[in-house]
């Protein structure tokens, strides 16, 4: 089943473009990962996915029931929300609201939905601590299990390990592959660890301010520009050890 | 201290102003806590200016001050909000440019016709004295519909407080609860800003949520400590003000920097003994 489509869609800023010539497809259960510099649009693109910026150009036509009450958003977090007063389990449950439409309180089977993805994440000692007091890749894994609250269909992550120590890094990557496996939720990932995004994604997705690839990680792996990006950031990261 | 009190309570006048302070005092503490999360503490300000602005032009017209208060503050808070989502650095400076001129508008406005009296510097810094029978009934209206939003709506104005991008990307309508926000923010500060005073307002927004930050560590113990706050600190100053005459807005900034300290004080010394 197709839940996204971009036909020569294009999205921007306050009428100046910053991605455009995109032509992709997400199926149901696939592991996409949308790599590429800084400022190649990338975070662009999911705010236009996630319908909180509507395309400049071309279409994006959606399937399968994709829409707001089905997806969850991990997004990059704010200076405001590091010190916010909330403790986690707030924070997770959060995420049900989209389910709760007009009605004011969360019912029982919310709170199941929150309780099961602060297990799922190995949380529970955190629940009662404050949001602000917790490190970074705690507060990812948080952030995490209140996007799982609403992920139905599909998880949308812009850039999650950004910050993190390696370790830490590795472990959130793991569990969002296991999260894809297990429950065949479709992932999309903006991550500019090129690394990981071929070790884990099915499909990746390469942005240059337009689309320069489109396909399976196989693919990219035997592309021109995969095999220069890849090789460049091998070359840099081996100047770094020197 | 009980005669003191209820020879306070036989003042008519008193008894509208503790009932009118009280429930202002709940309101924007409750709004508040949403406000100084969401980086939206100026808002509180340039409006309280807008306020100023107001009342000077209605007493030129001799115009009831509500009337033209209330509808030209609530487009304001809305035109300010507007402001503030679209970009951060510039509204700063627009919320700074906007009060300034209302301010401005009001001084002129004032002295080219009543000159500057006693009117003025209760506009500027309240007086106890400034409510009116309508002014109850408005405040009670007022209370009930902040209560209402903030019970039946309190889940949304956390997830939008929180993370208004992810509300919005999950089927929230996020503009929905910012202009009610907005609009029940420039109603506490028409209806506060003459026993409060104009340049004084915007401390009952402020005060009592960062005073509570400073303790508690949930959104709901934020919320319900701020509106604890925020009324036990504006009692003390009702019987402070009745018993010294002092200024009512200027004591409640005090009686809330007190707080203020007193909850960083707990906060800090409890961070020692945990170390």
């Amino acid at each position: 089943m197709t839940l996204i489509t971009c036909r020569d869609a294009a999205f921007g800023y306050e009428g100046s473009t910053a991605v455009s010539g995109l032509n992709f497809e997400v199926r149901s259960g696939d592991y996409l990962c949308v790599v590429g510099e800084n400022g190649s649009g990338k975070s662009t693109l999911i705010k236009g996915l996630l319908r909180l910026k509507s395309p400049l150009a071309g279409s994006v036509s959606v399937g399968g029931g994709f829409g707001a009450g089905k997806i969850g958003y991990l997004p990059q977090q704010t200076a405001a929300q590091k010190d916010f007063p909330a403790s986690a389990y707030e924070v997770v449950l959060s995420g049900c609201l989209s389910a709760r439409g007009i009605l004011p309180f969360y019912s029982r089977k919310d709170k199941d939905t929150a309780r099961k993805n602060i297990e799922r994440l190995g949380i529970e000692p955190l629940c009662n601590r404050c949001y602000r007091e917790l490190s970074g890749g705690q507060q990812q894994r948080v952030l995490l299990a209140r996007a799982l609250c609403s992920a139905k269909m599909a998880l949308l992550l812009d850039e999650p390990v950004a910050g993190l120590d390696p370790l830490v890094t590795r472990e959130l990557y793991r569990l969002i592959k296991e999260i894809n496996r297990e429950t065949g939720l479709t992932i999309i990932m903006v991550s500019h660890d090129i690394h990981s995004a071929v070790k884990y994604a099915s499909h990746i997705l390469h942005l240059k301010t337009k689309q320069v690839f489109f396909g399976s990680t196989a693919e990219y792996l035997n592309s021109d520009v995969g095999r220069a990006f890849i090789g460049g950031h091998y070359q840099a990261e081996g100047d770094r050890d020197d | 201290m009980i005669s003191t009190l209820l020879e306070m309570f036989s003042y008519a006048f008193l008894v509208r102003a503790v009932v009118v302070g009280v429930l202002v005092s709940l309101c924007a503490s409750l709004l508040g806590v949403s406000l100084v999360l969401k980086r939206y503490s100026m808002i509180g300000d340039g409006l309280s200016h807008v306020g100023f602005g107001t009342l000077a032009v209605a007493t030129a017209m001799n115009a009831a001050p509500l009337t033209i208060s209330i509808p030209v503050v609530v487009l304001a808070a809305f035109l300010l909000l507007r402001i503030s989502e679209n970009s951060k650095i510039k509204g700063d400076a627009a919320i700074a440019l906007i009060s300034t001129s209302s301010l401005a508008i009001g001084v002129v406005v004032i002295s080219l016709t009543t000159g500057m009296n006693t009117d003025v510097c209760n506009y500027m810094f309240g007086s106890i004295l400034a409510m009116s029978k309508d002014d109850v009934t408005l405040s009670v209206i007022l209370a009930g519909v902040v209560l209402a939003a903030f019970v039946l709506f309190y889940n949304k104005i956390f997830a939008v407080t929180f993370d208004e991008n992810f509300a919005k990307a999950t089927g929230v309508k996020t503009g929905i609860y910012n202009m009610m926000i907005a609009f029940l923010t420039a109603i506490t500060i028409v209806l506060g800003m003459r026993m409060m005073g104009a340049m004084l307002i915007s401390s009952l927004i402020i005060f009592p949520a960062l005073t509570s930050m400073r303790l508690c560590k949930k959104f709901k113990t934020v919320t319900l400590c701020s509106a604890i706050v925020s009324v036990v600190c504006f009692s003390i100053v009702v019987v402070l003000s009745y018993i010294e005459a002092t200024p009512t807005g200027a004591s409640v900034v005090l009686v809330n920097i007190a707080a203020f300290l007193l909850f960083w004080l707990v906060s800090f010394a409890k961070g020692r003994i945990r170390k």
